[in-house]
């Protein structure tokens, strides 16, 4: 498994050389690694069918109980079906999209790196496997949505777009850490066989809010819906990729992933149902008066994305059940419609629905790939849509009015959408004219639509095998138990249906009414949003930086040194006084003569550095408080860090003899109460590092380490000089990175001396 | 600052503090001394004669590119740590054998002498480069 979601990976590498050999075959080539996958996960159909799992697991840091590991059931099969599915469809579709394009080998292999990314959220069997990928599919899609980088506007969409979901998904893993503490593991068979106690934790509940906001800002949830409408600045291609079947529902994909663990708890069915509703009839109203095709399509996959999060909220069987099916059909007819939008657009010049009609008569095909897609959208039998919906209808009705008023409103709207996109685009009179004569699409661009609307229609005139095969075991899976595969187009003449066509009545007259309904939704949502709050934090944390560089980064040196000093001096000496760690020792051990003489000369050589007017004699005045430290050393039995002392401040002497021909001359610049100030702040960190040594000389956290050092030197480092076996044996990670810390200081006084002095204004 | 009385003493004393680093270098592992040290004592000897010279000079007589010393060591380094690592054992554990020298019994080889070896290149490295930079704003 771990081989088939690294293909991808792999392959990507492939992609811009294959682009510059072969331009016009690459697509179709670099589409049969998805095709393969495809069979390849086709083939588990059988075991998985039968209730099996499969888990494949590579020690990653064991040490911390962290896999690399994979874990295919029936959902993340379903998930990984469409990925592969759908992966070939739109890598041909792009090679038709965007022919000629000088940087289309790059689209190739972004695409391919994300349907890697994604393979592997939906196929993981580790959370933290899954952040990986997760994480993954956010940078990919980022590359992808900001393909157009000359655009200003894709930029932003794709920095917007990563910042939300790379927020959302910091929030995620702060909530893995928390649940990693609940339940002790973060593996995901493991996690599905803990026992209900897991829920009884208090971190449980924090746990499963943080991770569900993580899972709300990637399935474009309120209040974080409003980077997805935006990201149809992509190319279609990604679009239908990213944003219609795979990437947007890897959030639905984690909720039903994880109701089993932690459903049960009191908080998720309130928050989960409670957000899918709002964002169900927020997405829905948003719809109404999109004229833009994508941003149309864009706001009702919002809507849908709201549906499944309040089905994975409701967690009755039949809810979960119904969002299996759902997410099926959605995939299906959505990936298909972004993909007759991208055609329309692709050979009129034009998205906007004001300006197009009529396009039937030109291209037919398109078009015939379009009615099923949207009839199936509008949940007309005999398509799989129409399945989908009477089970979704029957979830909602079974837990309540409130739920299914929701859904109703939102399929009527998503009823006018498919309306629009494929009646209006394709049958209606010519509203406008288009800035290109329309012909009909390439192959390329007309055999996603037709095979995901041909899927579309075969799955709703047999469900029955689709259902035992792949959609039941899905479903299974989540509930808990294997369910009686059910789903057939004709329950005959039930309520369900009558509502059904009731939604379907609802939808053709706001259809007919499009025109003023359009101009009122537009006047009442105008200009307000989190889209709008978004643009302010966005400004606002630029203008926190520029203040907050401004107060701490001011360039003046000796407020550097004072605020770093008194900020170290204030945090240690609070916690200090705060904690209780003040331990004074109650007698002092006797001086003994050479001792009192080297304080005294510290003393001495210390004051004359700062009363004295020569720069020498302040320098060499340090150098004999650096060797009286050095003889203290000396006294107390650490040769090592006397000699090391006496070099130090030897060449410290000679780097300030070298570095005086660039000072100015010795002067008192600073007045009288600046420099009483500063020799506060210098008394008070002195104080402070006295307190804290004479305090930290009475603790033994550790009393066997030294000991243990002294014992194992020889053994086993080869060793009698303990504190060199410790530099370059016990602790020898400490010295690389210290030596790294060095070699990056000489690289810094390059820098200084060695770039021309820029000229004063 | 360049008097000849200096430079004289120089000529002699750098050989000489130079051996005694060497000597610091090896017996590091059980006595005072080691890498670290041995380096500051050959960076100060050095030092001493570009102060008595200059830094062209010192550059010439030194031979070496401290930057490139300085990227040497930090390999040696991390070179001694992977060679535990492709041993099997974790990263920057000490592997250790002995070799017969005859007249001095045997002596204990490892990978943390390679490591003290890459601590002593990068300190003379970096105090080196930063003597001479300076030295040469100065000129």
């Amino acid at each position: 498994m771990s081989i088939t979601v690294l293909s991808g990976l792999a392959g990507s590498l492939l992609a811009a050389p294959l682009q510059r050999t072969a331009p016009r075959r690459a697509g179709w080539l670099l589409a049969l690694l998805p095709l393969g996958l495809f069979i390849y996960f086709l083939t588990l159909l059988g075991p998985v069918s039968a209730g099996r799992t499969l888990v494949e697991t590579l020690p990653w840091a064991p040490g911390l109980g962290v896999e690399f590991s994979f874990y295919l059931d029936g959902l993340g099969l379903l998930m990984a079906l469409l990925v592969s599915g759908i992966g070939a469809l739109v890598l041909v579709y792009a090679g038709g999209y965007l022919e000629g394009h000088p940087q289309l080998g790059r689209m190739y292999a972004f695409l391919l790196v994300f349907m890697s990314a994604m393979l592997g959220v939906v196929l993981s069997g580790h959370l933290l496997t899954t952040f990986l990928f997760w994480e993954l599919t956010s940078i990919s899609s980022f590359l992808l949505i900001g393909f157009d980088h000359k655009d200003e506007t894709s930029r932003k969409s794709a920095l917007q777009a990563l910042l939300v979901t790379g927020g959302g998904v910091l929030a995620m893993l702060a909530g893995l850490v928390l649940l990693n503490q609940a339940a002790g593991t973060l593996s995901i068979p493991a996690l599905l066989a803990s026992s209900p106690d897991l829920l009884k934790h208090p971190l449980a509940g924090p746990a499963a809010a943080l991770i569900l906001l993580g899972a709300f800002t990637k399935s474009a949830q309120f209040p974080f819906h409003f980077w997805l409408p935006n990201a149809m600045a992509a190319p279609t291609p990604v679009s239908a990729y990213l944003h219609s079947a795979t990437m947007v529902k890897a959030g639905v994909f984690l909720i039903l992933r994880l109701g089993p663990v932690l459903g049960d708890h009191p908080l998720w069915t309130p928050l989960v149902s409670l957000t899918g509703a709002v964002t169900l009839l927020l997405g829905a109203w948003m719809a109404l008066s999109q004229t833009d095709l994508k941003r149309l399509l864009a706001y009702s996959t919002v809507s849908m994305l709201g549906l499944l999060t309040l089905l994975g909220g409701l967690r009755t069987p039949l809810a979960l059940e119904a969002a299996v099916v759902f997410l099926f059909a959605h995939a299906l007819y959505k990936g298909a419609l972004f993909m007759v939008a991208g055609a329309v657009d692709h050979e009129t010049g034009t998205r906007d629905v004001t300006r197009l009609g009529g396009l039937a008569r030109r291209m037919p095909q398109t078009a015939a790939a379009a009615l099923p897609a949207g009839l199936s959208m509008a949940a007309l039998p005999p398509l799989f849509g129409f399945i989908a919906k009477e089970v979704v209808y029957e979830a909602a009705l079974e837990s309540g009015l409130f739920a299914f008023a929701a859904v109703f409103a939102a399929s009527a709207v998503t009823v006018f959408a498919a309306a629009v996109i494929a009646v209006e685009v394709f049958w209606a009179r010519p509203a406008g004219s288009p800035p290109r004569e329309p012909h009909e699409a390439p192959l390329a661009l007309r055999l996603g639509p037709l095979v995901l609307a041909g899927l579309g229609l075969l799955a709703g005139l047999l469900p029955g095998p689709l259902d035992r095969a792949l959609l039941s075991p899905a479903a299974a899976g989540l509930v808990g138990h294997p369910l009686q595969p059910g789903l057939a187009l004709w329950h005959g003449l039930t309520p369900l249906l009558a509502y059904s066509a009731l939604t379907f009545a609802a939808g053709v007259l706001l259809y007919l009414a499009r025109r003023p309904l359009r101009r009122l939704a537009a006047a009442l949502t105008a200009g307000f949003g989190p889209d709008r709050l978004y643009d302010l934090a966005y400004a606002g944390v630029f203008r926190l930086a520029a203040w907050q560089t401004g107060l701490l980064q001011h360039g003046t040196l000796r407020y550097y040194l004072n605020l770093t000093v008194l900020a170290a001096t204030g945090l240690v000496g609070t916690v200090l006084l705060l904690y209780g760690g003040l331990n004074m020792p109650a007698a002092f051990p006797g001086a003994t003569f050479y001792e009192v003489l080297i304080a005294a000369l510290i003393l001495l050589a210390a004051g004359f550095a700062i009363t004295t007017r020569s720069r020498l004699g302040a320098v060499a005045a340090l150098g004999v408080v650096g060797y009286g430290v050095a003889a203290i050393f000396l006294l107390f039995g650490a040769p090592d860090l006397a000699m090391t002392q006496f070099l130090i401040e030897s060449l410290t002497v000679i780097l300030f003899v070298l570095a005086f021909y660039h000072l100015p001359d010795f002067e008192r610049f600073s007045s009288r109460r600046t420099r009483l100030r500063d020799m506060l702040v210098a008394m008070l960190a002195g104080v402070l590092m006295t307190v804290l040594t004479l305090s930290a000389v009475g603790i033994q956290i550790f009393p066997t380490i030294s000991s243990y050092y002294a014992q194992a030197a020889l053994p086993e480092a080869h060793g009698r000089n303990i504190t060199n076996v410790i530099l370059v044996d016990f602790r020898g990670f400490d010295t690389l990175g210290e030596n790294v810390v060095l070699a990056l200081a000489a690289i810094g006084v390059f820098a200084l001396l060695k770039f021309p002095k820029r000229r004063q204004p | 600052m360049r008097s000849f009385f200096l430079r004289t003493a120089v000529r002699v004393l750098l050989p000489m503090l130079l051996l005694f680093s060497i000597y610091l270098f090896l017996r590091g592992h059980n006595e005072p001394g080691g890498g670290f040290v041995a380096g500051l004592t050959a960076a100060a000897a050095w030092s001493l004669y570009a102060i008595a010279f200059d830094s062209r000079h010192a550059r010439a007589a030194f031979r070496v590119e401290p930057r490139r010393l300085i990227a040497t060591g930090l390999l040696v380094i991390l070179a001694s740590g992977l060679i535990s690592t492709f041993s099997g054992r974790s990263y920057l554990s000490g592997i250790w054998f002995s070799l017969p020298v005859p007249g001095l019994g045997d002596i204990d080889l490892g990978t943390p002498v390679l490591f003290d070896l890459g601590v002593f290149m990068t300190v003379i490295g970096v105090t080196l480069g930063i003597v001479f930079s300076l030295e040469e704003v100065e000129e």
